[in-house]
């Protein structure tokens, strides 16, 4: 393990971390808030321990994977940790345990909250929140990758450590450029938003928090009612945008840069995607039809909580949690889907659930023609050994992960309801469950126990669990 | 630059460690998925696994953008064939790796037809070393230009040598302008030499020579160029006969010992007047019965690394005035620099700095630039390159002398058709010609950049 490395790494996340603090210390200035002196006071300590990490300054940095997991891993661990500060010390969120649960679920893009009514928080403290949402959703090291300069292969390490999917490649031959393009998708696509959203009469300041929070499939809303009180319209522009945001971002760039622009149809995971959106759609209207006054406030309420979850993103513009138990169940369903690879959606990826379908397919094939031959396909191409292998693991550490985390949440005493889908909420990057931390509810009643078992889950649901799981494994640490 | 490179084995992986290292878009093409996510993993370029004869891979590699795309899989027909289909598809410069000897024969006529850049032969480029190693063997390190016409040969100036203390231009007086010394190294320091420039003991010092300079010019100067009149050669590879035919006419007996049996049928079928032994070369007893203690050369080429330098290594025990080892995978510079080994030949290295060079010489020549070639003479410091002058330069029909050009700026050599000319003062530079540059300003682009400002207005 090269500890400089990762050292010099870190010392790179951090300093990203001091130069987004600027835009709450902003806010607050525009807001005449005082709290953003905490801000500010934050922005120099994690400027300061960065400088320190970086002391030791490595020529050339290799990163074999293992370093690249690890620093990874530790990285998001040290933002949640730097920047759940200024709630702690501005007495916003006084309790260190939930000011860190409410920061990790920004970054981790899960948006599950602890608190009861965020519209008490000041201005400041909610851009803060959504703008941890934004920058988890893309992903910080991506931002690092795409600014700081650098010409090694060994990048793609980060990467694809914090990348989500099955297979990370790039867009353009280097990372760095690969990164720029994503991020500035991304950004375009954000403004968009928030620029949609204004025109169609929502405020300024709400339209930015809710294009940060959509933008990166997060969720944390500035009121406890989440989305629900916002004019229809409004409900309408971010069902589309949260749809966006849970599309592969190659697939955007293909439609900049091909000239064949269907191309992006023989996407076997966008079709599924759509697809099984427009079912879940179809299915929960019918079955709720009774809750609503009409066919069409039935259809938009189901296709935007069909949205939200699908892409884990977690806003809600109604209480699902009173909804028929097929409409739940089928919600609960869809937050172990999560978007596609490569958006900046949760959740166990399209792609993967489709090659564990083709798997599962083989290999019922192969008990009836115990001969034949048939290799698995994805996009008309053949699928590697390597990457098969590598999914159906990943299926089976998230059963165990989960089930270990159900068990432990259930120490809590609380309903197995509650207990299931906060742990789904959270490993999949959601927010919301049902129960207690349904979407009008939240998680600040649970133990402390509860919350970091959670706030693990959350890390490991986004870094896809090999950073996390490397990070607390002994045998990462072992000199050979 | 984007530059598409098609199979990567050690030669494809070479390429892409210094391209990537120099900045190019690079996106590799491989048909076996772990050698590409190996390279992904360890350079910072794209990697697309297919075959690369499939027009669709080649598509999804971006061959449409591409400016260069050089195919070096194992397989000659491949490398031709995507070659040809990104020549068609893209118009985009090809570089193909060829070996096969039958298809080497003919490979003008090939490459002209596909409309290859540029052909590249390991071991045809390793052959082409060693015999040059073996016409000269006190040169450390020799350059070619202009097709091989015009050479660069690095020397090390010995304490006895008559012209330590002698300035630039009284050699120059002394020798007639034969040769002319373009550059020269002392301790850590680079030097374009001036005509004031007084050489000292122990220099190496670059000189431009043609083919005919003379043996004497070397004696007179003090460097021993004792000629390689016999050489032995154990292995009978490709090189091993590439190289027989390339010193055929240079009077120097050739003994080539080689294991088995059909293969020195072969051999003595293709090559004339080379004695072929059938037997163990890698036997004690074999090569002091052929008389290795009283050859002048003794090359190395069979098929294992591990021999080779066991053979080398012996071979030099027993007094070889000039030994050379063929090492094709093993990586460990820093053992293998350390052994006493002589010169060495590493046939995919020299091939891949061949396109690498050239790769330099069309990035510097995008734009208005006429650089044919590029060297890297001395790390990092002095560039040797050769433009070829055509149309209206302002360096064409002046004497030299009146010629103003920066400082450290040296015109070395002018190929004239066939003919090659050191230059003097009263030397001109004529449409058509071929001119090698030697200097230590970079990134020159045009010809012009070498004058000096007023000539150039």
């Amino acid at each position: 393990m090269n500890y400089r490395t990762i050292g010099s790494f870190l010392s790179n996340v951090l300093k990203i971390e001091a130069a987004l603090l600027l835009l709450p210390i902003i806010t607050s200035i525009i807001y005449h808030e005082s709290v953003g002196i905490y801000y500010l006071l934050t922005a120099a300590i994690i400027l300061i321990v960065g400088i320190l990490f970086g002391l030791k300054k490595e020529d050339a940095p290799i990163f074999y994977a293992k370093e690249g997991f690890v620093s990874v891993g530790l990285a998001w661990l040290l933002m949640g940790l730097f920047g759940c500060l200024p709630f702690v010390m501005s007495k916003e969120i006084p309790d260190f345990v939930n000011a860190l649960f409410e920061t990790i679920s920004g970054f981790t893009t899960t948006g599950s909250s602890i608190l009861s009514a965020p519209e008490e928080l000041s201005y400041t403290a909610n851009l803060w929140r959504c703008l941890t949402h934004w920058i988890g959703g893309m992903g910080v090291i991506v931002f690092m990758l795409a600014i700081f300069p650098s010409n090694s292969g060994s990048n793609m390490h980060l990467m694809r450590a914090e990348s989500p999917g099955p297979q990370v490649g790039k867009l353009v031959p280097k990372v760095k450029q690969t990164a720029r393009m994503l991020y500035i998708i991304y950004i375009f696509i954000t403004i968009l938003e928030m620029v949609v959203l204004y025109i169609a009469g929502m405020p300024l300041y709400d339209a930015v928090c809710a294009a940060f929070g959509s933008a990166g499939t997060g969720g944390f809303g500035i009121k406890n009612d989440s989305m629900a009180s916002y004019s229809t319209l409004i409900q309408i522009i971010i069902n589309i945008f949260i749809l966006m945001f849970g599309v592969n971002f190659n697939i955007y760039y293909v439609l900049l840069r091909s000239k064949d622009k269907k191309e992006i149809f023989r996407n076997e995971e966008l079709r599924w995607y759509f697809g099984i959106i427009i079912v879940a759609v179809l299915l929960i209207s019918l079955n709720t039809i009774n809750y609503f006054n009409s066919y069409g406030q039935a259809f938009q309420q189901a296709s935007f909580q069909v949205a939200s979850i699908i892409t884990t993103t977690g806003y809600a513009t109604t209480d699902f949690n009173l909804w028929p138990s097929f409409s739940k169940g089928l919600l609960v369903l869809l937050m172990f889907f999560g978007a596609c690879a490569g958006s900046t959606g949760g959740g166990i990826k399209l792609s993967r659930i489709i090659l564990t379908l083709k798997i599962v397919k083989a290999e019922i094939l192969h008990y009836i023609r115990p001969n034949q031959v048939k290799s698995i396909k994805l996009d008309g191409k053949n699928v590697d050994k390597g990457v098969l292998k590598s999914v159906g693991a990943y299926m089976l550490i998230f059963m165990v992960v989960l089930a270990i985390s159900v068990l432990l949440v259930s120490l809590d005493n609380v309903t197995l309801e509650e207990s299931f889908t906060s742990v789904v909420a959270t490993l999949n990057n959601i927010g919301p469950g049902l129960g207690k931390v349904g979407p009008c509810g939240n998680y600040g009643s649970l133990s402390y126990f509860s919350k970091f078992v959670l706030i693990f889950d959350m890390l490991a649901g986004r870094l896809e669990l090999l950073p996390i799981l490397l990070l607390i494994s002994p045998k990462t640490y072992k000199k050979i | 630059m984007r530059i598409i490179i098609v199979g990567c084995g050690k030669v494809g992986s070479t390429i892409i460690k210094q391209l990537s290292a120099e900045g190019h878009d690079i996106v590799a093409i491989d048909v076996n998925p772990h050698i590409i996510e190996d390279i992904t993993d360890t350079y910072d370029v794209m990697g697309v696994v297919g075959n690369c004869v499939n027009y669709q891979v080649l598509k999804e590699a971006g061959v449409e953008e591409t400016d260069l795309l050089i195919a070096v899989t194992d397989s000659d027909e491949k490398n031709l064939l995507t070659c040809l289909i990104a020549k068609k598809a893209a118009n985009c410069k090809t570089i193909a790796r060829v070996r096969d000897p039958e298809i080497s024969e003919e490979i003008n006529y090939i490459s002209s037809e596909l409309g290859l850049s540029m052909v590249v032969n390991p071991e045809k480029a390793a052959a082409s070393e060693i015999a040059r190693l073996l016409r000269f063997p006190a040169a450390v390190q020799i350059d070619t230009f202009a097709k091989g016409d015009v050479e660069l040969m690095k020397f090390v100036i010995p304490s006895d040598s008559p012209i330590v203390g002698l300035s630039l231009s009284e050699i120059d007086n002394k020798f007639n302008g034969y040769t002319l010394i373009c550059c020269v190294e002392r301790k850590d320091e680079a030097y374009i030499p001036n005509g004031s420039f007084v050489i000292e003991a122990g220099d190496k010092i670059t000189l431009v020579s043609s083919n005919n300079i003379t043996k004497d010019f070397f004696k007179s100067i003090g460097i021993d160029i004792k000629r390689v009149n016999n050489a032995m050669i154990v292995g009978g590879g490709k090189i091993s006969v590439y190289l027989c035919q390339k010193l055929a006419n240079k009077n120097i007996d050739l003994k080539i010992i080689e294991q088995d049996k059909a293969r020195c049928e072969d051999l003595s079928e293709v090559l004339k007047n080379v004695t072929i032994i059938n037997n163990d070369g890698s036997d004690e007893s074999v090569l002091i019965e052929e008389g290795i203690d009283n050859v002048d050369a003794f090359v190395s080429l069979t098929g294992i690394d591990e021999e080779n330098i066991f053979l080398s290594l012996f071979a030099e025990k027993r007094g070889v005035l000039k030994v050379i080892t063929k090492v094709d995978r093993i990586t460990y510079n820093e053992v293998i620099n350390n052994l006493n080994l002589g010169s060495l030949i590493k046939p995919k290295n020299i091939i891949a700095d061949n396109i690498v060079r050239y790769v330099r010489a069309i990035n510097n020549a995008q734009g208005d630039s006429q650089i044919e070639t590029l060297h890297e003479l001395i790390k990092g410091k002095i560039e040797a390159c050769g433009f070829h002058i055509n149309g209206d330069s302002k360096i064409i029909d002046k004497p030299l002398s009146k010629l103003k050009t920066k400082k450290g700026v040296i015109i070395a050599s002018i190929r004239r058709k066939k003919e090659v000319i050191i230059p003097n003062g009263q030397s001109t530079i004529q449409k058509g010609d071929t001119i090698v540059v030697v200097t230590n300003i970079k990134g020159i682009k045009n010809v012009n950049d070498l004058l000096d400002g007023d000539d150039n207005a």
